[in-house]
């Protein structure tokens, strides 16, 4: 037997590799967006145009200065990083205490701006960004054929996701974030400084999805409209999952590529729909979302 | 406390400007072309809609283009496909943007605040899916050449004085239903939500009700606009699904002034205004809209009416009704 319910192996692993593959992303960009969101209370529109932005940024680095895709991996995050404490600092800052709806306008208005910035420089049509070397080629599994690039950004996703989740559970600065998310007063007046804490946990969440930017490059086009579709596939992500924990916002951006995989093995016109209909099944039955905690 | 004399002298500045409103309605198409007029009539109306669920009951929908253009989708249809007048048209889109706003209402207001949001922006792309992929929708093309037709089979909408003049009412009529609602018992209730809902809940009020009703209405409102967009450009595209319009009615409505009831009338026309302006030069509208967002966010967040209402209520000149 060669097939699995009349899909040959190769084409259902193949899928499934593409869902894992898109789920890698929805898993960098979720997170990035639930860490953000537990700190400021914002939810990040721009996170889509800062993903962009990291494409973006590798590619002027390849194209222009001659930057490898490895230092890229480095310099594009730490970048838009860099950037989002700008954002921060100069814009959502002058926001705290307002209505959260606020700082998701603020933050549409950037993505907006940014976006159709880079579609008036650049234009609607992607570029290709090469695949680095040392990454080329693929294996020949026998059941089926995995790009060695395509394992690599799996690879990576769960590394950085593992990375994130060490830092905010496991140290010691994670444990001042924890403590400001719940108490952000109290643990101010034990003399941590909760604005700054902020601002990085601002930076942190861009330069995540930067990174993601960066990783989706040789794969996708890099283009001004990229992060416009991912956002709101992300956003019903983050309903479906809750916003209350790391793991369980990566776990559901992971199960959500499959779900969208497997759709599309079976009815590929449904593929595009499925995870905002999953997210309507998820809220009649369990409104919180599936890790929520409310 | 206001006594007899102000508020008799507010009734006065009421009729005064309803009376102003009405006249420039009825003299704009004598000055300015009537399509550009009508669209801008619809959007107002859109934004008014919209501004119902924003500014009296507080729920910021990002999705409100997916009421709109699936009106804008069915009434087309109706009108090219099925023949029907453009009064049944106009009815038939309404009541599905009613139905889709009753199940993506039903949704929505299971989760609160900013939930809120992220939900009706992921439900409206789900319906912006469908009408990309429906076979009547024809796709990148969208509806062409759609017939204006007889209004009750007297008023040929192809004369465009004739056609303005008939969106004009309809739009009047939609602003109407919101004031009404809005000044009513319902309307105090909505607000009493949009204040303290766990109050509003503990005095016996089934809030989830009354949310979805606002939501419905919203809708079907936002409906009305579409359809009417698709009548009057004899064009409906997935543009006007798109989550795109969703961000340009929200700005539209931030630039006027949430929670006034001419605010989103402002908005709309300024950006309408934008558009047609730029529509002919190279640059880039979304960047403009994207930092008038960012602007009005940061240090306009009344907008113009908010702003002017609050300058003038210093003066305490200004009817309560415009409040």
């Amino acid at each position: 037997m060669d097939s699995f319910l009349g899909i040959s192996y190769p084409a259902l692993f193949g899928q499934l590799m593409i869902g894992l593959i898109n789920g890698s992303f929805y898993a960098l960009l979720s997170l990035g967006l639930a860490v953000i969101f537990g700190m400021l209370h914002v939810v990040n529109f721009a996170h889509g145009a800062q993903y962009m932005l990291g494409a973006f940024f590798a590619w002027f680095l390849l194209n222009m200065l001659g930057i490898s895709y490895w230092q890229a991996l480095l310099i594009a995050p730490l970048a838009v990083a860099i950037f989002g404490v700008l954002i921060e600092k100069f814009l959502l800052s002058r926001l705290r205490g307002k209505d959260p709806i606020y700082g998701l306008l603020l933050t549409f208005g950037l993505a907006m701006t940014l976006e159709g910035t880079f579609q008036y420089f650049y234009g609607s049509s992607g570029r290709t960004y090469a695949v680095p070397e040392g990454l080329t080629g693929g294996l020949h599994l026998g059941f089926m054929y995995l790009p060695i690039y395509r394992a690599w950004v799996i690879v990576a996703s769960l590394l950085v996701c593992a990375a994130t989740w060490y830092l905010i559970e496991k140290t010691k600065v994670g444990m001042y974030l924890r403590a400001a998310t719940e108490k952000s007063l109290q643990t101010q007046s034990f003399g941590i400084n909760v604005p700054l804490l902020i601002t990085l946990t601002y930076a942190v969440g861009a330069g995540l999805a930067a990174f993601a930017g960066v990783l989706a490059a040789p794969i996708y086009q890099v283009g001004a409209l990229m992060g416009q579709n991912m956002i709101i596939v992300v956003f019903a992500i983050v309903v479906i999952g809750g916003m209350g924990s790391i793991l369980g916002a990566v776990a559901t951006a992971y199960l959500l590529g499959l779900v969208e995989a497997i759709t599309k093995i079976y009815y590929p016109q449904g593929s595009s729909i499925a995870v905002f209909v999953v997210m309507a099944v998820v809220l009649m039955i369990r409104p919180a979302g599936l890790f929520g905690k409310e | 406390m206001a006594d007899s004399s102000s508020i008799k002298s507010q009734w006065h500045m009421t009729a005064a400007l309803a009376f102003v409103c009405v006249a420039t309605l009825i003299a704009a198409p004598f000055f300015l072309y009537p399509i550009l007029l009508a669209k801008l009539l619809c959007f107002a109306l859109f934004a008014c809609a919209f501004n119902l669920l924003i500014g009296y009951v507080g729920l910021l929908s990002f999705g409100h283009a997916a009421f709109f253009g699936i009106a804008a989708y069915t009434t087309a249809h109706a009108l090219k496909e099925w023949g029907f007048a453009a009064e049944l048209g106009l009815l038939i889109g309404v009541f599905v943007s009613a139905v889709i706003g009753f199940l993506i209402g039903l949704l929505a207001i299971r989760r609160q605040g900013i939930y809120f949001s992220m939900i009706t922006l992921a439900l409206a792309q789900l319906v912006y899916f469908f009408c990309l992929q429906a076979p009547f929708t024809h796709g990148e093309d969208g509806i062409q050449n759609v017939p204006r037709g007889l209004w009750f089979g007297l008023i040929d909408l192809n004369n465009l004085s004739a056609l303005y003049y008939v969106v004009a009412t309809l739009c009047v009529f939609g602003y109407l239903v919101i004031w009404r609602v809005v000044n009513s018992p319902f309307g105090n209730i909505l607000k009493a939500i949009r204040e303290n809902e766990p109050r509003a809940i503990s005095l016996g009020y089934r809030v989830q009700r009354y949310k979805l009703a606002a939501f419905v209405i919203s809708a079907s409102l936002a409906g009305l606009a579409g359809g009417l967009k698709a009548l009057v450009f004899q064009l409906a595209t997935l543009n006007d699904v798109s989550w795109s319009l969703s961000g340009e009615v929200v700005l539209m409505t931030l630039l006027g002034g949430i929670g006034t009831l001419f605010g989103p009338v402002v908005g709309a026309s300024l950006i309408i205004s934008l558009e047609s302006m730029l529509a002919g030069s190279e640059f880039p509208l979304q960047i403009i809209l994207g930092l008038i967002f960012i602007f009005c966010v940061l240090s306009f967040s009344r907008g113009i009416v908010g702003e002017a209402t609050r300058i003038l209520s210093r003066k305490n000149s200004l009817p309560n009704s415009l409040r």
